[in-house]
């Protein structure tokens, strides 16, 4: 198993190659999760000072988009999950096949998300677009400030990712990226789109549930 | 199959999971609301991280740093509580 | 006839440099003689010479700076800048000196080129990740320059709202930008550093055999991943603030603008354990070598490098006792902030311990490194007093915490990274520089250092608020002494870069340990060679086992 593994500078030997790989891409997480973290913070802080204000406008999101989006992306990561185990037996065809879907189901999700943004337009509910006198009160036009910059933020970190995924599909089909002899690869980069899931995990009810 | 399968144990225990959440926001408000939600979805991160991200096979140490991050915020949501929640309003 | 020939050359100091040696032949300076040897390598040893030179650049840019106002406060009126032009330079000196030169100082030079030879490994677990970060320092560079040249920005280096989402009319936009980019530089140095001290050390170095500076790097590469991601959330907010309003620091939508002040110090309070907490390390290697003895309670030094680290991230609310947060969490943060204390002091009885009965070296690197020690008391205990709440309310943005995070700052850290230089200087580049001169620098930046920061401790507590450039006549005769000090340290500064830049042509050889002191990194030639160690190394030894020479003793 070991022998099929390429090692390069500075590391002696795949498991400590692997291990450093996953150790940094988890480090890089941690840090992905505080630059949200901040975003979270300022949404809870705003919810905590105007509760009522807030609540109604969450009210005014379409909750079912946004629980349909949450259904896609939790089902693309189980697509990159079953790709790193597919990647592990060695199975090119199936792991790219399996790659593919998930940056589909990206992809829907920005789609759906775009849906989304119109009827937010449409309703005259998207700021900066739309004229600021729809808005019931200043916290509502914070409240959906503070969405726009949260998802939009959370759609760059998604198509990063879409990117991501299309070139491990890209490189599957070329066969310039050899399974499971670097299943490895595929396994850090799928912890990345994991990681955006999560993100949207707490996004969903943190903007869209506020009751 | 049998690595696969557990995977979409999993899925459809977030699925499960996402209708719940769904559901609740329909029946609580407030404070409730919040933490009901909130721990909703961090019971779904821990079942991604633990199972899709590969923390099941990984080492104490790459546990340490997939929590981490979320640990440290933590530090920032309660210090920073400390002065909202008591500040008055005047 | 050859052999006299070459006495006569050695004795003879005009005569033109020294030959290049058999060390020098096949090491990393050798490795490629291109500039695109330079620009696109790998290595961290040349990844480090490319950080040295930028961010010695950017600590002259932030001097001529503090050159313009130190000049500028000489006399009671605004003689030399205006209102407007003060606030520029006091906002560029700050963003330059904070961003461009203390955070990444000691880590990104002297940690680049030290973690992986102190620790056995060939390079840095990413090496091409560490050219990427350089990359993005100099773009945020760039961004600084051109925000200089475009004409500043007047916010102070905090970008305090609503000042800077409301009012100011500098380029704030673009100096968010630069600071947002170099933060990105900053989390991935972090990143490599904690992935190589995990995986990369040698068979044999265990964590209780780690260098102590390695200890600290690891502790500061911490606070750089886990901080800088809030900075740069909250530099893209102010940012969205300013082009469209979004009201998240703005009162009048319901925002908070005390929100910024808790964001900002979430990152900036920890950020000031990242420029010093590397400076603790480098002294901890010197005062060992300074008094050839193992460290004092090595384990408490180490532990405490991780404490301040976490600790450092409970106290940012010190920083806002007087900006309205509520008097409850002020007393929380104030507790907290004296905890910070306790680590700092186990180190520095440590290290005074450490010197306790040592034949102590008097050579230019543990001259900066005793300087430090006294600085930093200095400003740590003047930190312990702006902690106490009662106290901070009266000397609140007046120059006594200028002078303190001064003493920190520049007496701490710039004392460090110039004892770090003068220490691993012969390892660098692989020849000796002039020790009277060194003596000399690090007692002309003692002395000027002391003349320019003192003062400003009595006028601070005689009530000079700071970020003002006219001021009462009686404050004058502190001001003038502030600045003749400050034009002895600005000489003192530039004096080091002469005679290191004629050590590199006209020094000796210094061989592979000139100070004769433990660690790997002494163990290969001067310069390393390219792939740092010709075997993988094999630790068997706990750190600094200096051989002690035992007195016999009268008493």
């Amino acid at each position: 198993m070991t022998e099929r593994v390429q090692v390069h500078e500075p590391f002696v030997d795949p498991a400590q190659q692997h291990a450093a790989d996953m150790l940094g891409m988890y480090i890089f997480l941690a840090s992905e999760i505080m630059l949200f973290g901040g975003l979270f913070a300022v949404l809870f802080v705003c919810r905590l000072l105007h509760p009522q204000e807030i609540a109604a406008a969450s009210k005014e999101l379409h909750l079912w988009i946004g629980g349909i989006n949450t259904a896609i992306l939790l089902t693309s990561s189980l697509a990159v999950a079953i790709a790193v185990q597919l990647a592990r037996q060695g199975s090119r065809r199936a792991v790219a096949i399996s790659l593919a879907a998930a940056a589909a189901l990206g992809a829907g999700f920005l789609i759906l998300k775009a849906v989304e943004y119109r009827l937010e337009y449409s309703d005259g509910l998207l700021p900066g677009f739309s004229t600021a006198s729809k808005f019931a009160n200043p916290a509502t036009h914070l409240f959906m400030n503070i969405y726009l910059i949260a998802t939009v933020l959370h759609a760059v970190h998604l198509s990063i990712g879409i990117l991501l995924l299309a070139g491990l599909v890209w490189k599957l089909l070329r066969r310039s990226l050899q399974v499971p002899k670097r299943a490895s690869v595929i396994a850090v980069s799928g912890l990345y789109w994991h990681l955006v899931d999560v993100i949207w995990i707490f996004l969903y009810p943190a903007l869209y549930l506020i009751r | 199959m049998h690595v696969v399968r557990p995977l979409i144990f999993v899925w459809a225990a977030l699925m499960s999971l996402l209708a719940l959440t769904i559901a609740a926001s329909f029946a609580l408000t407030g404070p409730l609301s919040l933490v009901t939600s909130m721990g909703v979805a961090t019971v779904k991160a821990v079942l991604v991280y633990w199972f899709f991200m590969h923390l099941r096979e990984e080492g104490g140490l790459i546990r340490l740093a997939a929590i981490a991050g979320i640990a440290w915020l933590m530090i920032f949501f309660f210090l920073a509580l400390a002065d909202y929640a008591t500040r008055s309003s005047s | 006839m050859t052999s006299d020939h070459m006495v006569d050359a050695a004795s003879h100091p005009a005569q033109p440099g020294i030959a290049e040696t058999a060390e020098e032949r096949v090491s990393y300076l050798r490795a490629g003689h291109t500039l695109g040897s330079w620009l696109f390598t790998s290595d961290h040893k040349r990844i480090a010479i490319l950080y040295f030179i930028s961010v010695t650049f950017f600590f002259f840019v932030g001097g001529a700076a503090a050159t313009l106002m130190r000049a500028d406060l000489l006399t009671p009126q605004a003689d030399l800048l205006s209102d407007e032009g003060y606030n520029r330079a006091f906002t560029l000196h700050g963003v330059i000196m904070v961003w461009f030169f203390l955070i990444p100082s000691i880590p990104n030079t002297f940690g680049n080129f030290l973690v992986p030879l102190m620790i056995g490994a060939r390079d840095l677990a990413f090496p091409r990740l560490n050219l990427l970060s350089w990359y993005i320092y100099m773009l945020g560079g760039l961004f600084t320059i051109y925000v200089l040249i475009a004409g500043g920005v007047d916010t102070g280096w905090t970008f305090y709202t609503p000042l800077s989402s409301m009012f100011a009319n500098g380029n704030v936009v673009l100096a968010a930008t630069a600071v947002f980019i170099v933060g990105f530089s900053s989390i991935l140095t972090g990143l490599n550093f904690i992935v190589t001290i995990h995986k990369l050390r040698a068979p044999g170095m265990t964590w209780g055999r780690l260098p102590l500076f390695i200890w600290s790097l690891y502790a500061t590469s911490l606070i750089l991943v886990l901080a800088t991601p809030i900075l740069s959330v909250t530099l893209a907010l102010i940012a969205a603030e300013r082009l469209f309003g979004i009201g998240v620091f703005n009162p009048s939508l319901g925002g908070d603008p005390l929100l910024y002040q808790h964001l900002f110090w979430f990152y900036s309070h920890p950020a000031v354990y990242i420029m010093v907490l590397p400076a603790l390390g480098v002294v901890s290697e010197l005062v060992a070598a300074a008094a050839r003895k193992p460290v004092f309670g090595y384990q408490f030094v180490a532990g405490s490098s991780i404490a301040i680290a976490a600790i450092g991230f409970l106290v940012w609310g010190h920083h806002m006792f007087v900006a309205g947060q509520s008097a409850y969490a002020s007393a929380i943060f104030s507790f907290l902030s004296l905890a910070v204390a306790v680590p700092s002091g186990i180190k520095v009885y440590n290290w005074t311990a450490t010197l306790y009965k040592g034949q102590i070296s008097l050579d230019p690197p543990f001259l900066f490194a005793m300087s430090f020690i006294g600085l930093f008391v200095v400003g740590g205990l003047t930190g312990v007093i702006l902690a106490m709440l009662a106290v901070d309310v009266h000397v609140h943005d007046t120059y006594f915490v200028v002078a303190h995070f001064h003493y920190i700052m520049v007496g701490g850290t710039v004392s460090a990274y110039f004892g770090a230089l003068h220490y691993w200087w012969p390892k660098i580049i692989g020849r000796r520089y002039s020790l009277a001169w060194g003596r000399l620098s690090a007692a002309l930046i003692f002395l000027g250092f002391n003349l320019t920061f003192f003062p400003q401790f009595l006028l601070g507590y005689l009530g000079m608020p700071r970020r003002y450039h006219v001021y009462p006549p009686e404050f004058q005769v502190l001001h003038v002494l502030s600045t003749a000090g400050a034009s002895i340290l600005g000489v003192a500064y530039l004096l080091p870069f002469t005679y290191l830049f004629y050590s590199m042509r006209y020094g000796k050889p210094a061989g592979a340990n000139p100070w004769e002191a433990t660690g790997l990194e002494w163990s290969i030639p001067s310069p390393p060679p390219k792939h740092n160690f010709a075997e993988r190394p094999t630790v068997t030894r706990a750190p600094y086992d200096y051989t002690i020479e035992y007195e016999e003793s009268d008493d």
